[in-house]
């Protein structure tokens, strides 16, 4: 008896404490000041812990300033100086040796696929999973991190989940309410409201941090917002300050649930997997949404997959063909705290979200862009390179040539064509074929 | 929870792969947390599709032949010992590799001769030990797809095993490989460094 009213105790006194410090504030937009402190404690933190490592280690192997900086000693000159040995230019057996190369070293490391995996940090911030050569330095450094394993799995995590099925569950009751109502300004506002309320409560279940940046380019009704992806947590990021129409395919389960309680509050775009084989039915539903100039910008990740934060990769021309105005929004997370990469093939939905809600924080920085249109005589695939580009170095990002999807497809023959073209004039176009 | 860290522990063999490939620790770490990385489905082992997404493979003219010193014998997998073992042929020559060596051990793997090996099984399709004109044709056919003619093509297989050729046995021997790219500066053209 004693026992089952202590934990109830225990249970309401929490409760109360997360309803009164951050349900409350969540819903009129303002902050208490928590996160900050506890954001400064952090960054103290890691900078001491930085300094310790730096200190412990041998100047020899503290040598990398740059986490992208490759681990291979990379010749890029092009073919031709590659393949001139001591004779001029015709085929020679030895000609094979510039293409093993080149072969093997896409094997030990590639463009396209260091870019599936979470970024490697130049110094350590004390969590397990981002240590890959890091080494035991002294026992305060140790005792600083066993602190950090209980702060961040005994207190931070039960709160954050705590917040988070708040959050999810406000978000299905309240849009359920809300599209109970007849159809009107009011029922618009009402939607808005509980959509920023859920998402900052949300946001404070991942200790979000986020700056943004020239908010008077943020979107507006009729237009689409572009924007580079990282995770899931993207769009829960971006909503927080605005909201949205998003589209997507219909999931089942929880993102179902959720997906159809947010449709009834305000006209998201959803498709069926098969539909979204019919790239005209899509494009069609899409030019219907943003003619209404009532309804809420359409937000669009053309990347069409998760890539690591290092880089944008080729953006597909669909959403680029619907016409209308592009807002371009770049979003860049800080890794220090807190790994945001969905690795989809390493992790589900559920683990991935479990090493979120176990991290430091997820700090990141949105730059909103002034709006770009189609120019005259320039197609769909020229602008969207431009707004890739555009995108890219906003966010201080680099930029690839490569689709995203090539971790599941294989890449096309073009390519290689081009670099048969390449060789085959070397050795024939300069016509010295002694027979 | 996802403690991803690798430490020696977790790679199998790991001794006698570092004894066989001559790759410090640490590059063996490297090579194994991106043996994992290419391992999509972490089968533990590698096939031909796991090599062929790389797009950077994929478009070099040689690909398929890299791809296939992987799986020697007609073997459809390979395990992180035979990666290593491939990759150790591209392991810069150090110093300590060119002092005396003990006959009774195996010659390195990232050796002059191997590393010739290494290139002339890429032009040896049926591993036969010899280069004939019908395998240079079909290598020569795979760097330069459709760009060049047929009889351009027959012309420079022509030429190159003629020149090659010193028994006059119309193919060329891994020796006579290995003379016509004595003045050949191997050790730059065939070495990957790998940074710490």
């Amino acid at each position: 008896m004693e026992g089952a009213d202590l934990a109830g105790k225990i249970l309401s006194t929490w409760l109360t404490l997360v309803l009164g410090l951050i349900l409350l504030p969540s819903a009129f937009g303002v902050s208490l000041g928590i996160s900050e402190i506890y954001m400064k404690i952090l960054v103290k933190t890691l900078e001491w812990a930085t300094i310790r490592i730096e200190k412990g280690a041998p100047k020899e192997s503290v040598l990398k300033n740059s986490a992208s900086v490759g681990i291979i000693q990379r010749d890029e000159s092009p073919m031709e100086k590659g393949l001139s040995g001591l004779r001029g230019r015709d085929f020679e057996l030895s000609d094979v040796f510039y293409f093993s190369k080149k072969g093997l070293e896409a094997i030990v490391e590639d463009e396209v696929t260091q870019r599936f995996s979470s970024e490697e940090l130049v110094s350590w911030n004390l969590l397990t999973r981002t240590n890959i050569n890091f080494q035991y330095i002294s026992p305060r450094l140790t005792m600083v991190w066993v602190l950090g394993v209980i702060v961040r799995y005994c207190v931070l995590l039960p709160l954050r989940v705590t917040l988070a099925f708040i959050g999810i569950g406000l978000l299905v009751i309240g849009t359920t309410l809300v599209g109970q109502l007849p159809d009107s300004s009011f029922k618009n506002r009402l939607s808005e409201l509980v959509h920023l309320t859920c998402c900052r409560i949300c946001v404070r279940s991942l200790s979000g941090t986020i700056h943004y940046h020239n908010k008077q380019y943020r979107p507006q009704k009729g237009g689409i917002c572009v924007a580079n992806h990282t995770s899931p947590i993207d769009v829960l990021i971006l909503t927080t300050d605005g909201c949205y129409a998003m589209v997507g395919q219909v999931h089942g389960g929880l993102m179902g649930i959720i997906q159809r309680a947010m449709v009834k509050a305000c006209p998201h775009v959803w498709f069926e997997r098969s539909e979204m084989k019919d790239r005209h039915l899509v494009t069609k539903r899409l030019k219907e949404h943003i003619a209404d100039k009532k309804k809420l910008p359409i937000l669009i990740f053309p990347e069409g997959t998760c890539i690591n934060n290092t880089s944008v990769m080729m953006f597909k021309k669909g959403s680029f063909e619907i016409g209308g105005t592009i807002h371009p929004v770049a979003i860049k997370y800080n890794p220090q705290f807190g790994d945001a990469f969905w690795n989809s093939s390493k992790y589900n939905m559920v683990s991935y979200l479990l090493r979120i809600m176990t991290s430091w924080a997820i700090v990141c920085d949105v730059w909103y862009m002034p709006p770009m249109t189609r120019e005259e005589g320039e197609d769909a695939v020229q602008f969207a390179n431009r707004v890739k580009s555009a995108i890219a170095i906003q966010g201080g990002l680099t930029e690839l040539p490569w689709d995203g999807g090539l971790k599941r497809a294989k890449v096309k023959d073009t390519f290689k064509e081009e670099q048969q073209k390449n060789y085959s004039k070397m050795i024939v176009g300069n016509g010295s074929l002694n027979s | 929870m996802g403690s991803r860290s690798s430490h020696a522990a977790g790679i199998p063999d790991v001794d006698s792969i570092r004894r066989d490939t001559g790759f410090s620790q640490a590059c063996l770490l490297r090579l194994h947390h991106r043996f994992r990385t290419l391992d999509r489905n972490n089968k533990g082992y590698l096939s031909r599709i796991d090599l062929q997404q790389i797009g950077a493979l994929a478009v070099n003219p040689l690909g398929d032949r890299i791809i296939d010193s992987f799986f020697p014998d007609g073997s459809h997998r390979v395990d992180f010992s035979g990666f290593a073992r491939v990759l150790a042929h591209f392991r810069p020559i150090e110093e300590e590799d060119t002092g005396i060596r003990d006959p009774k051990q195996p010659e390195p793997l990232n050796s002059r001769m191997n590393k010739l090996r290494f290139a002339f099984r890429l032009y040896d399709l049926d591993g036969d030990g010899r280069i004939s004109r019908q395998e240079m044709l079909q290598v020569l056919r795979l760097m330069v797809g459709v760009q060049v003619t047929e009889e351009q093509l027959e012309s420079i297989a022509d030429r190159t095993v003629q020149e090659a050729d010193e028994d006059g046995d119309g193919a060329v021997s891994f020796l006579e490989f290995a003379k016509s790219l004595e003045k050949m500066n191997i050790e730059q053209k065939m070495s990957i460094r790998i940074l710490k």
